[in-house]
């Protein structure tokens, strides 16, 4: 069945690209023609947490300074250090630009430490529509745009098949759509030595992926509008409850962790090739580290689903944004725009394809915010990885990139967070009854929501 | 201070040149250390004062709000879970620590020439990085494959989950702890080499036997540096924060068992400072754990008159 959907998904993805450099392609090749140095623009760009770690994002920012070679760069590298940047805000001395969760965005728009990319987006003729509408929603806060986005994570099962198989069990056989086969799945791989947890039958990722059980659930968190929590609305109870449950057959939290802490996760002996996991949800990235460090695992990938059986996807990523009394606002929104466009993530992706042929690694893809990059690099650049496995798990993803969702921007993510996880925790450290830690957690979140929105707008 | 002012300046009429300029001199030397203070202690104190009386998320200018966040403090379960995490923290790590560094130091001043090199492998830990030392730990505790758990496996002892299990949260961090007191031994080795051999010669003609040579000639002796780690330790166990912080607080699936258990009172402070961007009330927060470690030092203190030999004074 899913063989069937594969070679569909492939075709559509085939004749959209060919559709689309129909289209694109000129207006790429065209701006690529005008796009000719400009040499007025000066001054220093500072940048805070982005990273120059791979090609991914040296090309782009390579595309940039080829453009504009009289901007300096300096960047603080590695992931946004919160506290580094607030101190930056608070002394007058921000960076230029900031790379950060989109999941935050929202908390630093509110409070007035980020500058609307209104002008800048007029000024540079940036098309939001080329962006996927779930990450801009995510940046975009009273109808204001204060972000770019950049990367765009999805969420699908991974599957060990030899645990499967050892069942006598197939793929088709997980059905996430129908909870009580996946608790009886769950039971099924779940394997004791003794006393001791071996293997985890089905991961359910708590507490991280509680929003995705939620709204598979046909339940969300948040409002729409970000201003009022649903923690402890009967969807999310049954979610948390059925989730949580999941960890029963293991003998409960405390030895499920332990086990899961021994893992290797990002080795050659990982827990799929080891043998010590069968069924989990799990970010894309992951798979590119699988095709790094163990192609030949007994895998499979497939969408997660909601209980209609529709394929659903919890989004998160990154975005651009200019700090308020950022010194170069000019040159920060050239830069935004530069490493953001179609062509530098094409850039950026063929350079990858070319080094993984280099190395003779899999190139399983980058994925990105932006649709019409995504459907030129997925449907030009990243060809059949020479294995099956792998090709499925690229189709997976690039399958539920229309399916995604994401919290609704709000200017208390950190603490809407921090209620709900826990909540998740006591749940499973036994200290309070589903019911009891999801009305506490409502109870916070609310309150910290009101604060935060009470605040933003005085 | 009127008088202090008045004796100053009939110090400095009566000074000699020589004396004078040493004076300068001696103010010139201290200078840094006193500017260093002003700006980077006292400075940032008085204005975390100042916040804590204020709303402020870092980003806007504060807004005074009189005496809410210590209001708010009364009420927020959080802060009440993160103090009693913090207090028994230091409850069960500083008898133990100050004990096994004591025991240690004994051992090395029986040792000998080897003592260099132990006193070297003793101290190594309190140089590693405390992120080290953290991500180190969350291996060693782990429930079932950790060193700890392995070893008392081979006992016939079923180990705990020290990583899992949030009864067990605390335990393994204080067991943690352990592993850097050698600051501690160094100071009580340089404390027991300072007590005079004859002391022990004389207890011994009176009879005494190794029991009552350490319970009434090291103790009292070395009861200054006793006291001095006590204190110092007491203020260390209760700003813990950064080993526990990479443990528990890096992700949030490695939060799980450790949410409530393992809050303590500084990691709690940095989450409000910082995540939560309640500047103001982490502000009220730091001074209310200032306030605590206040009382405490001064209990401490009056209580060190009862047991504190100080010798020719």
């Amino acid at each position: 069945m899913f063989g069937s959907s594969k070679s569909s998904l492939r075709r559509t993805l085939a004749l959209s690209a060919l559709v689309l450099l129909t289209l694109v392609a000129p207006v790429v090749m065209a701006q690529d023609a005008e796009q000719e140095p400009n040499t007025e623009m000066t001054g220093s760009l500072s940048i805070m947490g982005f990273g120059l770690g791979d090609e991914i994002a040296t090309t782009r920012v390579g595309e940039f300074e080829r453009l504009y070679p009289n901007v300096e760069l300096n960047f603080t590298e590695g992931g946004l250090d919160e506290q580094q940047f607030l101190t930056a805000v608070a002394s007058g001395t921000p960076p230029d630009l900031v790379s950060l969760p989109r999941a935050e965005l929202s908390t630093y728009a509110v409070r007035g430490a980020l500058t609307p990319l209104t002008e800048c987006i007029a000024n540079e003729g940036i098309d939001m529509s080329q962006y996927r509408d779930v990450a801009v929603s995510e940046v975009t806060v009273d109808g204001e745009v204060y972000g770019i986005p950049e990367f765009f994570n999805n969420i699908m099962l991974i599957i060990n098949t030899a645990a499967l198989e050892e069942a006598g069990l197939t793929v088709d056989d997980v059905n996430t759509a129908d909870w009580d086969s996946i608790a009886a799945l769950n039971e099924t791989l779940t394997r004791m030595d003794g006393d001791t947890l071996s293997r985890i039958g089905f991961d359910p990722k708590l507490p991280e992926f509680l929003p995705l059980w939620v709204a598979a659930n046909g339940g969300q968190m948040l409002s729409d509008d970000g201003r009022t929590a649903m923690l402890n609305s009967p969807e999310v109870v049954e979610a948390l409850t059925f989730a949580a449950s999941l960890h029963d057959v293991a003998g409960g939290r405390a030895p499920f962790s332990a086990f899961r802490d021994t893992w290797d996760f990002f080795g050659s002996g990982n827990m799929i090739a080891n043998d010590q996991l069968g069924v989990f949800p799990m970010e894309q990235w992951y798979m590119n580290v699988l095709a790094d460090v163990s192609p030949d695992a007994p895998l499979a990938f497939k969408p997660f689903t909601d209980r209609e059986g529709n394929p659903i996807s919890f989004a998160t990523g990154s975005a651009w944004a200019i700090p308020r009394g950022a010194a170069n606002p000019e040159a920060a929104c050239a830069f935004i725009k530069t490493v953001t466009s179609p062509e530098a993530w094409i850039a950026a992706a063929e350079e990858r394809a070319r080094l993984r042929a280099e190395s003779g690694t899999l190139n399983t893809g980058t994925y990105t915010a932006n649709r019409l990059a995504d459907e030129v690099i997925f449907g030009e650049i990243v060809g059949p990885t020479g294995s099956d496995v792998f090709d499925t798990g690229v189709e997976t993803i690039l399958s539920l990139q229309e399916n995604a969702f994401a919290i609704p921007a709000n200017p208390a993510g950190a603490q809407f967070r921090q209620a709900w996880i826990d909540a998740v925790n006591r749940v499973l450290n036994g200290e309070q009854t589903v019911e009891e830690a999801l009305n506490q957690a409502q109870q916070e979140a609310q309150a910290a929501l009101d604060e935060a929105w009470a605040q933003s707008e005085s | 201070m009127a008088s202090n002012s008045l004796v100053a300046r009939s110090f400095w009429g009566r000074a000699t040149p020589l004396q004078r300029r040493e004076m300068l001199a001696g103010l010139g030397f201290i200078s840094p250390w006193f500017i260093g203070f002003l700006v980077f202690t006292a400075g940032p104190m008085v204005i975390s004062l100042w916040l804590s009386l204020t709303r402020y998320d870092v980003i806007n200018p504060p807004r005074y709000i009189g005496f809410q966040n210590y209001e708010r403090m009364l009420a927020d379960p959080r802060l009440g879970t993160s103090l009693f995490n913090s207090f028994y923290y230091a409850l069960f790590h500083v008898p133990l620590a100050m004990g096994v560094a004591l025991g240690l130091a004994l051992i090395l001043v029986r040792v000998g020439r080897a003592a260099g090199f132990f006193r070297t492998a003793f101290y190594l830990p309190s140089v590693t990085p405390a992120v080290a030392i953290g991500t180190l730990w969350l291996w060693i505790l782990n429930p079932q494959i950790g060193l700890i758990n392995r070893g008392l496996e081979l006992l016939g002892i079923q180990g705990p989950g020290w990583t899992t299990d949030p009864d067990w949260i605390k335990p393994g961090i204080v067991l943690m702890s352990l592993w850097s007191v050698g600051n501690t031994v160094v100071l009580y080795l340089a404390a027991l080499r300072n007590v005079p051999p004859e002391l022990y010669e004389a207890a011994r003609i009176d009879g005494a036997n190794s029991w009552n040579q350490f319970r009434n000639v090291t103790i009292p002796m070395i009861s200054g540096t006793l006291f001095f780690t006590l204190v110092v330790n007491t203020i260390a166990s209760l700003q813990i924060f950064a080993e526990v912080y990479t443990m528990y607080f890096g992700n949030m699936t490695g939060m799980s068992a450790a949410a409530s258990a393992g809050l303590f009172y500084n990691i709690y402070l940095f989450r409000q400072a910082f995540e939560f961007l309640q500047m103001g009330y982490a502000s009220a927060m730091a001074w209310l754990l200032f306030v605590i470690i206040l009382i405490l030092t001064i209990f401490q203190l009056r209580a060190s008159k009862r047991w504190v030999y100080y010798e020719g004074g």
